[in-house]
């Protein structure tokens, strides 16, 4: 028996129709995608990693690609997932980029960005080595699928030694005119030595529709480079989001990726990184907040391969009604990664009797002088911070709200970038209190 | 105010108050001492409406009122105050976010207006000075990452802030130097009027020094074993707690 389904027959022939239409520069790798999806077809929950997330109602689906239809979008509707208007912005209406409702004209020095089309065009050669590199087309069904549609998406360049403190935000955005499609834009992130800068990968839906993205992000970090990479998934409540981020680092460098998920109805999010030079570390945070029956999957995996390496996460979930949240964090220590240190957390707080949480730390370690650990909790709210509240005259519906948001807020205050950390904890505060 | 009549309490079946009789007057300051394991936080938890405590028998009465009838939070709107022996830490929930609930809570039972953030910061400064805290604290998460000296500051804070008519302070002195003591101490004295009262919990004689009690009560096997003076608690310090027990059993 083989433990992936086929690839599903309507996907097949898009991606045939995909490779026989691309474009010379994408051609092998549009081909290889399509052959490699033809072999891997999507996981079954026989796949260890696929085990407690059944893509198969996905699998059933006949979604077509999305047509990138942006008639009747305006700022004021993208508004409330900005952040900043002055921040430069990328938009994505329908899996395509949306020129008119972009901002990057007036960039900070020493960074580019550029729609993954036009960056093929001026950059040519440059891009084309980078795609596939860290995220191979035959990772898994997902990233097959995604290379054999290759062409949206958006590169990220950050010069070396440049420090850009203004975040950079690539915004994909689905209504209603792309219900029913899918989309699998590419995002290169590429921080040379020294640099410093932070991009937000936005994901929003403005519908209540079916339809489903599958972006993958490949990330560079070299030599002392730092990067924080927030994934702000608000995807409308129908959506499927299966993403794939594939981090590389260099020495003494260091990746930061915040993960906050609150959309879609299957939601699948994997962020592997592999610490690749001395001295480098990660922190992968993340806060996932689920109701009715969303069921949200993370998946981390962080490959020590060289000495001094430090990794650390905090991932929170909060879910409510039905909902299923799935963690597992895989860390990988190989024999010569002497001197690791790595750290996990992950706390799921249950607002029902009937969601669920399946979590996963998973350690290997093949190195001998090495320090790691992990924990997870799962539990209700603290009776005991419930009374201190209590006790202070605060009533035990405000009481609840409040240590719900606080749960949550544990990771925000991690966000280094004020404006995004305060309009999130705006959010999740709003989520839980109905007030500010 | 308070008056505790053959309180019986227990948690998870296991009796831990087996006959608790004791009388509060407003503008009183009672202590009630006694080794581990006696009751005395067990005590101050149920006057609390701590869930985890039931009441088997007996009662409490407050202002006349039944206390074991109110829930936490209208026995703390009605002025019954508990400053924790471990202030929970609840992040991003700032102090003076926290505290202003709390403070509009109490007036909201009163049938008063609300107040804005504005005004309660005029309010909460003054309280500031009392327990020699930094304003910046107020902005801080509640409890989280502070000291334990800071903590217990941030106890009386909120007791300063919400104007009890009972107060009482579980353990308020473990855990804290001589200076962070006296300063919560300076904080207890300033508070008292002739119309609130005071239950300080402790097991050392200690604090005592500082907060002088009308009385002093040593709790021993969940009963009163003894009241008296303020001078029990100097012997109790001098002779520990062995020589009352030895004679109760």
């Amino acid at each position: 028996m083989s433990t992936t389904l086929l690839a599903p027959a309507l996907l097949s022939q898009a991606t045939a129709a995909a490779s026989a239409q691309a474009p010379d520069a994408l051609r092998a790798q549009r081909e290889a995608g399509a052959r490699a999806f033809e072999q891997l077809g999507l996981p079954t929950t026989k796949v260890e990693d696929w085990h407690y997330t059944s893509v198969a109602s996905l699998a059933d689906a006949s979604f077509v690609p999305m047509n990138g239809d942006a008639s009747g979008v305006t700022a004021e509707q993208l508004a409330p997932y900005l952040f900043s208007t002055s921040w430069p912005t990328l938009v994505f209406v329908n899996g395509v980029h949306a020129p008119s409702l972009s901002t990057i004209d007036a960039l900070p020095d020493g960074i580019r960005v550029l729609p993954m089309a036009q960056a093929m065009t001026t950059l040519g050669d440059q891009v084309a080595r980078q795609l596939g590199t860290a995220a191979p087309a035959d990772r898994d069904g997902f990233t097959a699928l995604n290379a054999s549609f290759l062409g949206e998406g958006a590169v990220v360049h950050v010069a070396k030694e440049m420090v850009v403190d203004t975040p950079v935000h690539l915004l994909f955005v689905t209504t209603d005119k792309g219900v029913g499609g899918m989309q699998h834009p590419r995002v290169l992130l590429y921080a040379e030595r020294h640099a410093k800068a932070t991009v937000i990968e936005s994901w929003v839906g403005l519908t209540d529709g079916a339809y489903f993205s599958n972006p993958v992000a490949e990330v560079m970090v070299e030599d002392g480079a730092t990067l924080n990479h927030l994934k702000i998934q608000r995807e409308g409540r129908q959506a499927y989001h299966v993403s794939t981020i594939e981090a590389r680092q260099g020495r003494d460098s260091h990746y930061v990726s915040f993960c906050f998920t609150t959309g879609g109805q299957l939601s699948r999010t994997n962020i592997y990184t592999v610490l690749d030079g001395e001295g480098c570390g990660t922190t992968l945070n993340g806060l996932t907040m689920l109701d009715g029956e969303q069921h949200g999957d993370v998946q981390t995996r962080i490959e020590h391969a060289k000495p001094n390496c430090f990794s650390r996460q905090i991932y929170k979930s909060i879910l409510d009604d039905t909902s299923h949240g799935v963690f597992n964090g895989k860390v990988f220590v190989r024999d010569i990664a002497q001197q690791t240190d790595g750290k996990q957390t992950n706390n799921t707080l249950l607002l029902s009797k009937t969601a669920q949480v399946d979590a996963k730390p998973q350690l290997e370690i093949y190195a001998d002088d090495v320090k790691c650990t992990h924990g997870a909790t799962v539990g209700q709210i603290d009776q005991t911070a419930l009374f201190y509240m209590k006790s202070r005259g605060i009533d035990a519906d405000m009481s609840r709200q409040l240590l719900t948001y606080a749960f949550a807020a544990e990771t925000l205050e991690t966000i280094e970038n004020e404006t995004i950390r305060d309009e999130l904890e705006g959010v999740t505060m709003r989520r839980f209190t109905s007030s500010d | 105010m308070l008056e505790i009549r053959d309180l019986h309490a227990s948690v998870d079946g296991t009796p831990i108050l087996k006959g608790i009789t004791l009388t509060v007057n407003a503008g009183e300051v009672h202590a009630v001492m006694g080794p581990n394991g006696s009751g005395k936080s067990t005590l101050a938890q149920v006057l609390a409406g701590h869930p985890a405590y039931e009441i088997t028998g007996g009662e409490m009465l407050y202002n006349g009122e039944n206390l074991a009838e109110m829930d936490a939070e209208v026995r703390a709107q009605q002025g019954v105050f508990l400053a924790f022996q471990y202030p929970v830490e609840i992040p991003g929930v700032s102090n003076a976010y926290f505290l202003r609930a709390a403070y509009n809570a109490k007036r909201k039972a009163q049938g008063l207006d609300e107040v804005d953030p504005m005004e309660f910061l005029d309010l909460v400064e003054e309280q500031l000075k009392l327990v020699d805290m930094d304003p910046a604290m107020l902005h801080r998460s509640v409890n989280a990452g502070f000291s334990g000296g800071e903590k217990k500051r941030n106890e009386i804070l909120q007791m300063a802030v919400l104007t009890p008519s009972l107060a009482i302070l579980d353990e308020t002195d473990s855990g804290l130097d001589i200076d962070a003591l006296r300063i919560v101490a300076n904080g207890v004295n300033a508070l008292k009027r002739p119309e609130n009262a005071t239950i300080l919990v402790t097991h050392y004689q200690r604090l005592l020094n500082y907060i002088v009690p009308d009385y002093v009560h040593v709790l021993a096997g969940g009963r009163i074993v003894k009241s008296g003076g303020k001078e029990l608690a100097l012997e109790l310090e001098a002779r520990g707690y062995d020589w009352l027990l030895e004679a109760v059993a």
